[in-house]
This record gives structure tokens, sequence and C-alpha cells, in this order.
């Protein structure tokens, strides 16, 4: 059998003119983590695979190989249907819109738990 | 009893570093990154595996530590059986070594997790969920290879037909045999060849390969007993290169 030791046997490069399709045939998966059971998945990054039983089975030692990992999701990327970046400037009054924010009335109370004391 | 354990544990043990240093020859070439890294990351469970078992023999049988058992012995030393010294060939064979290896690994620590023998028990209860993954990453390949294109099915089938009675090889019996099984340490070989057929059967077949017949005349045995195929001992020069050019060296 003929040995494929990158030591021994060295990788022949195409001449430029060939541009070689690499991974045309595999599709991509995004890959969501979970850390301990009941938490969040939380979005990690990509996988290529040909289907979602390789996708999980590669994301297994991509995204799951270090620290602790209870499972792993994996998600066809042309099924995350999202906005279009055009549309970005929705969101872009709502960080000024404080008052959504429920830190914003555990901050209200405080000042006025706070008049109130300096009132008595 | 302690010699049967000693046999025991340094066929499981060779077998383990053997594989994981083959399967190590991968890295940095593999298929495509994600494979590369999976690939990768399984051989050194392997390696992982192999330092466990060399542990035990030191500390409850009193070898050598796992340092000395792994770089510092003779290849008529080693007992892994012939299949895991084989050259890593092209991916069909890796992939198709990995299913006949591994099947028959998580069958024996399945069975070992009941061994009468603590400290290989609970060794066998925290390295299945490893080896369960490893025999998962097999399955799904060679089921997709398999019944892929006519290219891939065809040396998905050569693969394992060449394959086929190294792996039988796994199972050569030793002269401890009846001792491991009567003493509960280990059930033997035999019930382990006959609970890895029934295993692998459906899914060569699912793969829509056939199951190669098997010619007992043909079964590579020998390795369990200290005689390899014309691979291990470069392997075994390759892997110890640098422990050799200083024997004494501490690390």
């Amino acid at each position: 059998m003929e040995t494929l030791d990158p030591r021994i046997k060295r990788l022949s490069l195409k001449p430029s003119t060939e541009v070689e399709k690499t991974n045309s045939h595999l599709i991509t998966y995004e890959v969501f983590h979970q850390e301990k059971r009941g938490k969040h998945v939380t979005h990690v990054g990509v996988v290529h695979a040909s289907n979602p039983e390789m996708a999980l089975l590669m994301a297994k030692e991509v995204f799951g190989r270090r620290g602790k990992t209870t499972n792993l999701w994996v998600v066809k990327t042309s099924d995350v249907y999202t906005f279009s970046s055009e549309d970005e400037d929705m969101f872009e009054t709502t960080p000024e819109k404080t008052f959504r924010d429920p830190a914003y009335y555990k901050v209200r109370d405080r000042i006025e738990k706070f008049q109130n004391k300096s009132k008595v | 009893m302690s010699n049967a354990l000693k046999d025991l544990l340094f066929k499981m043990a060779d077998d383990a570093l053997i594989i994981g240093h083959r399967n190590s020859e991968w890295t940095g070439i593999g298929p495509m990154l994600e494979e590369d890294l999976a690939f990768s990351s399984m051989a050194q469970d392997k390696i992982g595996h192999a330092q466990a078992l060399y542990k035990i023999l030191n500390e409850v049988l009193g070898e050598a530590d796992a340092d000395t058992l792994a770089f510092k012995r003779e290849e008529k030393q080693f007992k892994c059986c012939q299949l895991v010294e084989q050259p890593i060939g092209e991916y069909d064979f890796s992939i198709v070594r990995q299913f006949l290896f591994d099947h028959a690994e998580l069958i024996r620590y399945d069975m070992l997790t009941q061994s009468s023998f603590q400290p290989l028990a609970q060794l066998a209860k925290k390295v299945k969920g490893e080896i369960k993954y490893h025999v998962m990453h097999a399955d799904t390949f060679v089921k997709q290879l398999g019944k892929g294109t006519e290219e891939s099915k065809a040396r998905m089938q050569s693969s394992l037909n060449y394959a086929w009675h190294f792996a039988l090889g796994i199972f050569e019996k030793s002269e401890f045999e009846n001792e491991l099984i009567s003493e509960n340490i280990f059930a033997g070989e035999e019930e382990l060849k006959k609970r890895w057929l029934e295993k692998i059967t459906p899914i060569i077949e699912a793969a829509t390969l056939k199951v190669p017949v098997t010619d007992e005349s043909k079964i590579i045995y020998g390795g369990r007993k200290g005689f390899h195929s014309e691979y291990l001992k470069p392997l075994l020069d390759e892997m110890c290169e640098v422990v050799r050019t200083d024997i004494d060296a501490e690390w």
C-alpha cells in the first residue's frame, strides 16, 4: 500500500491555472453548544458536512473536544432565516430606549428609595 | 493470575498505542479540516487508553512505568494484533480498520465493566463513552461511503475484504484464556468475537456492503504472541527515535 505520510510523500501542487473546487459537494451547518443540561445552547461556529448526521459527528470534535459539553445541535445554514443587513437601521434607536431595559427600573427604584430616605 | 492479567492488559494497551500512533499519521493530511481534527483527536484518545492501561500494569502489577513500557521494549515484546500495525493506506482502509477494531474495543470494554479486577472495571466504565464516539464515527462513514458513489462502494468493499482476516486476528486466544474466564476477569475472546460479528453484520449490510467470507486458514494470528508483520518494527523505530537518542534522559 502506498504511503500517505507527508514526510515521505509530498503534496504535488497543481499548476495555478487549475482551480480545484474543494468541499464543493458539501454544505455548511451551524453548530450550537450546550454546556450544562438546562442551559441555553449557544452558537459556536460552522462545520462542513454532507448531511446532519455527519455534521453532528464533526461538530463533536471541532467544538466539543475541550471543556464541558452536554449536547450539541446542528442546523443547516440555509435553514436559518435572517434579516437582510440593509435592515440593520431598524435596530438603530433601540439602545436609546432604556425604559425597555429592566436594569433601568432597578436603578429607578434605588434612586426613589434614596430620595424618600432623604425626605425623612 | 497475575500473568494472565498482564497478558490481557499488555495486548489491550499495545493495540491502543499502535493504532493511536498509526491513526495520528493522518494529522495534517486528513480529507477535510473537520475530519482531520476528529481523527487526530480520536488517535489521542487511543494513546490515552494505552497510558491508562500501562499505568495499571505499573501501579498494580509491578511492571515498569508507562514511558518505559511504551518506548523501551523490543518488537517481540509487543502483544498487539497485526491489524493495528498495518500502514494507514488510503482513507477507506483507515475507516474500515477503525470500524472493525473499535467495535471490538467497545464490546471488550463493555464486558470488562463487569470484571472482577477492579482497576480494569473502573477504567472500562471511564473510557466506554469515548469509544462509543469512535464507533459512531466509523459507522457513519461506513454507511456514507458504502452507499456513496460506485467508487466509494468498491473501495470500502475491497478494504473490508483486505482487513477482514487481519481483524479476526484481534481474537487470537492466549494460554490464559480459561483462567481469565474462570476468575471472572474477562469473558474471553470467543465470546467477544461472537458479539462482534452479531454487532457489525447488520451495519455492514445496512451500508449495502457484503460481509466477507471467513476462511479460518487465512486468519492472521501471531501478534498476541509477539510475531509481527514487517510494518511494526519501522513504526517502533520511528516512535522511539527521540527516546533512543538519550535513553536515560529525564522528561
